[in-house]
């Protein structure tokens, strides 16, 4: 007897159904709703239409002839508004009553409109239908388009219209790019791609509101202040299932309509495919598994045996040059190793995550051409631990049997290339070599091999070895960790001369072996970007030693230390009234005097720390940074206010020293001292900068020490005024922090780089000398705040455990 | 024993930033929960094998932690120390549901055996 079923919604995964049936001749009537005046169309490929690479005609997968061939009843632009599961019925919009022996719903999924206010505005859009496409297709030359939504289809939508010579914008709220498909590397690689198509991109940015002009949607307000002007903002945030027909009729839903391996909804006789459904805790929104769905729907609906398995998946970017493939799962689990392949020059990047000997996930940036080989072995399970070795060289490089690589560069003809930057080969380096050439250093001035990214530098290191023998020593300078060959000073000059603003970047751009670095570089690499580009980067406090991210001092019980800047030294009954009070009221266990001449409050919790932060803040004190790479104290002594042998206002230059360099980050501490005469009460002779008064002016010196080792300072200059003294301070702690090793005191960088330079920049050219001072002041006027006024007021959460279980069990 | 009841729910994975970590309170003590950059979620006790330093407080790259007080590098998969330093810490079942992150129930009594 031949079956009544009805479809409700002629979308991608019901159309794909509608054909496994037909193919099969399966003895049903088939009658098809569509609230939508047109039948089914490939919803992936609106993209291409929107690039202008397809047209409509072109995506059309469905046409009126077909469902005319196959029998099929179509009512589009018709609407379902009920069904009645126990007379086995639908209605229709117009009140027409049909009967069924199955039903199938496809009723897809709606976008998600995030609630900001102004979202109803004219000039509002979301990223769905071709309704959609035709607004973006809309926009002329020149216009303004906003996307919320940094994803796969925001990225689409985005380059679209860029590519009509739309001015784009894309505001994403995470960190970066495609979280969800890609890590942060292969994340940074896509937006540089992005933008060099002149697409604007602002990620870790929350959207506030829309501003509206005649109703209609005239900028976006970020919650920063920003406003993005804009002639259409597209919404990409997501999709919700379309569930509310299936749930009026009791069907069980959740996120999407329930449904088990056969895609039968908690009513055997309806079926539901596509965005809509909700199996196994999951929802939909890629093509694959929807098309999966169809083919069980089909054969269940044939009476088949048939089973949907959720497969893993793979996402490509459908933007003409980003190059991009991600598959498979690099979240929650335990034993997964990485295995990660970077080629800067070529902007390639390969990443794989391997449990068990099998590959679970991969992500590729550049090129992608292996995906499809790696997704494979993801999907089969394939056992890979015989080929670990060349695995990530994809599949024509396997069979063969590990070279040592010396033997491999010896092998090289004289041709064969081995700086890409600067186009040197192998036999013009040995020419080097043989006319004297022998080390590394001189090797790269007469051929500037290795000279510009660097990358090379352990190739022209075996063409030197292979060539010269035993005659060549290897170098041994330090590389900065085990996740870099580089050394700290290659890394710093390469973040300068390549102009690396991120840490994704540097990772990179520069071949870091691991995928996010560790407790070495990532400090050192944030001061790095901090220091040398101040308005570009954001400082990162998940990089940060635990004293500089809690902005105290962690003692070896796990509690903390608290040390308010006391300005030269100098401070007031109401402060000491202050200290004394918060150290009576969080019960702290000692309280010292500090060689830095002010007040230590030893032993304070971690969840109380805001909280004394912001009494302290009360009594207008501040943050001392006692904990940080950066300025602690400028001692003084009274000079000339009370002292009798004083030549100047030791005090006074003291705290306007303290003022000005307060906050500032530095590659490791430093603390300076005024002396009022050469009596040298403030012991300036044995600090970082020490200034000595003395009748004629200020005697300045630097280099010292007074820890590990002990150093006296060695003369720098002597001025006439307190702002020449301050300038040249300025101007020294500048070039320390653009030039000096993360973590070399200016002791151990000014004898690596010669105290004369230093004076060549500081003290003799004048113009070299403003130059740094307005460095410094630009990154002081991003930096110079006081983080525990604004942690008490906005991070206070981050300083108590997430939970606490010790009430409950107490019960 | 690994019914749904036997997780509990400690919190939005919000919570915690990537590559950072928060502490759970237990009456035996405290537990780190650490967040990667992978937006993995591991469950440790929050004292290093070495001088029981807080874990919580370390620098976290990759599956590990540095802990802040003498830089042993703690594995966040097993609670094995790395390299040359040896000792452990134990771990407790952690993984994230619809944006909130589960412990496994067992690390508020497991911990008495300690």
């Amino acid at each position: 007897m031949t079956q009544k079923l009805i479809v409700i919604g002629a979308g991608m995964a019901s159309g794909r159904a509608l054909e496994h049936l037909v193919d099969a001749d399966a003895d049903v009537e088939i009658t098809l709703f569509n609230a939508e005046p047109r039948g089914n169309y490939n919803r992936i490929m609106l993209s291409p239409v929107l690039a202008g690479d397809q047209t409509y005609d072109d995506i059309i997968t469905h046409d009126d002839a077909w469902y005319a061939d196959h029998g099929i009843t179509c009512r589009f632009g018709e609407r379902i508004d009920s069904i009645d599961r126990a007379a086995k019925t639908v209605t229709a919009a117009n009140g027409d009553t049909l009967f069924y022996d199955k039903l199938l719903i496809g009723t897809g999924s709606n976008p998600v409109m995030i609630p900001l206010p102004g979202h109803d505005l004219d000039g509002v859009i979301a990223y769905r239908d071709l309704e959609d496409t035709h607004r973006m297709m809309g926009l002329t030359k020149s216009q303004k388009a906003v996307v919320i939504g940094g994803g796969l289809l925001g990225l689409e939508a985005a380059a679209g219209m860029a590519a009509r010579g739309v001015d784009v914008t894309v505001v994403h709220l995470m960190g970066h790019l495609m979280e969800r498909q890609l890590d942060e590397a292969a994340g940074y690689l896509l937006r540089k791609a992005l933008v060099d198509k002149g697409i604007t991109i602002r990620c870790s940015a929350n959207s506030k509101e829309i501003l509206g002009e005649n109703g209609h949607a005239r900028a976006l307000k970020l919650d920063d202040g920003t406003e993005l002007p804009c002639d259409l903002l597209v919404m990409a945030v997501g999709i919700r299932p379309n569930v509310g027909l299936a749930k009026d009729a009791g069907l069980a839903v959740g996120r999407g309509i329930h449904v088990d391996d056969q895609m039968c909804t908690s009513d055997p006789d309806i079926l539901a495919v596509g965005e809509c459904v909700e199996h196994g805790g999951q929802i939909f929104g890629l093509v694959a598994p929807l098309y999966d769905q169809a083919k069980v729907a089909a054969q269940t609906l044939m009476g088949e045996p048939a089973t949907f398995v959720q497969k893993e998946l793979s996402t490509k970017l459908k933007v003409t040059g980003c190059d991009l493939f991600s598959a498979g799962d690099f979240a929650d689990g335990d034993g997964r190793e990485d295995i990660v392949f970077r080629d800067p020059a070529r902007g390639v990047y390969k990443r794989l995550v391997v449990e068990d000997d099998r590959i679970i996930g991969a992500v590729m940036y550049g090129d992608t051409a292996d995906g499809n080989w790696f997704y494979g072995m993801i999907r089969d399970k394939t056992d890979i631990s015989e080929m670990r070795e060349t695995l990530i060289f994809g599949p024509a490089y396997q069979g063969g049997s590990p070279v040592d690589p010396m033997a491999a560069v010896a092998a090289l003809p004289p041709e064969a290339e081995i700086c890409g930057c600067n186009g040197v080969c192998k036999g013009d380096i040995v020419a080097a070599i043989q006319n004297g050439a022998t080390d590394l250093g001189a090797v790269r001035s007469v051929t500037k091999a290795s000279g510009s990214c660097g990358t090379c530098t352990g190739l022209v290191e075996q063409v030197l070895s292979t060539t010269l023998g035993d005659d060549f020593v290897m170098p041994t300078a330090q590389p900065m960790c085990g996740c870099t060959d580089l050394t700290h000073e290659d890394v710093r000059r390469l973040i300068k001369s390549r102009e690396l603003k991120t840490m994704p970047a540097v990772w990179q751009e520069l071949g870091w072996k691991t995928s996010c670095g560790c407790h070495v570089c990532r400090p050192a690499l944030n001061f790095y970007l901090l220091a040398d580009w101040p308005l570009d980067y954001r400082d990162d406090p998940q990089s940060r030693f635990v004293n500089e991210r809690k902005h105290a001092n962690i003692q070896k019980d796990g509690t903390f230390s608290v040390v308010p800047r006391m300005w030269g030294g100098i401070t007031t009954p109401d402060e000491l009234r202050a200290i004394a009070d918060a150290a009576d009221k969080y019960d702290v266990p000692t309280v010292k005097v500090t060689g830095g001449q002010r007040i230590d409050l030893l032993g304070v919790r971690s969840e109380d720390l805001p909280a004394i932060w912001a009494d302290l803040g009360k009594a207008g004190l501040v943050s001392g940074h006692a904990y940080s790479k950066g300025l602690r104290t400028v001692k003084t002594c009274v000079g000339t206010d009370h002292c009798r042998f004083g030549t100047q206002d030791s005090t006074g230059l003291g705290i306007k020293l303290e003022r000005a360099l307060w906050g500032s980050w530095t590659p490791h501490k430093v603390k300076l001292a005024v002396s009022g005469c050469p009596r040298n009460c403030a012991e300036a002779t044995c600090k970082d900068l020490g200034v000595v008064c003395v009748d004629s002016g200020y005697q300045i010196g630097v280099g010292g020490a007074a820890g590990m080792d002990v150093k006296e300072t060695e003369p720098l200059v002597q001025v006439a005024s307190e702002d020449e003294a301050i300038a040249v301070t300025k101007a020294f702690v500048q070039l320390y922090r653009e030039n000096a090793k993360y973590l070399d005191r200016p002791y151990k960088w000014i004898a690596k780089v010669g105290l004369d330079w230093v004076k060549e920049r500081v003290v003799y050219d004048l113009d070299e000398r403003a130059a740094l001072v307005a460095r410094f002041e630009l990154s002081q006027s991003i930096y110079q705040k006081d983080p525990w006024a604004e942690h008490a007021e906005t991070r206070v959460d981050s300083y108590k455990p997430i939970a606490n279980f010790t009430l409950e069990a107490a019960e | 024993m690994t019914g749904p009841a036997d997780w509990i729910d400690i919190g939005p994975l919000d919570a915690i930033p990537p590559r950072g970590a928060r502490v759970v309170k237990s009456p035996m003590g405290c537990v780190a929960v650490f967040r990667t950059g992978e937006d993995e979620i591991y469950a440790l006790d929050n004292a290093c094998p070495h001088k029981a330093g807080p874990l919580a407080e370390g620098i976290v790259h990759g599956k590990a932690v540095t802990c802040p007080l003498h830089n042993w590098v703690i594995s966040l998969e097993t609670g094995e120390a790395q390299g040359s330093d040896s000792g452990s810490v134990s771990t407790y079942p952690a993984r994230v549901a619809q944006g909130r992150i589960l412990i496994e129930a067992g690390f508020l009594q497991m911990r008495a055996a300690e």
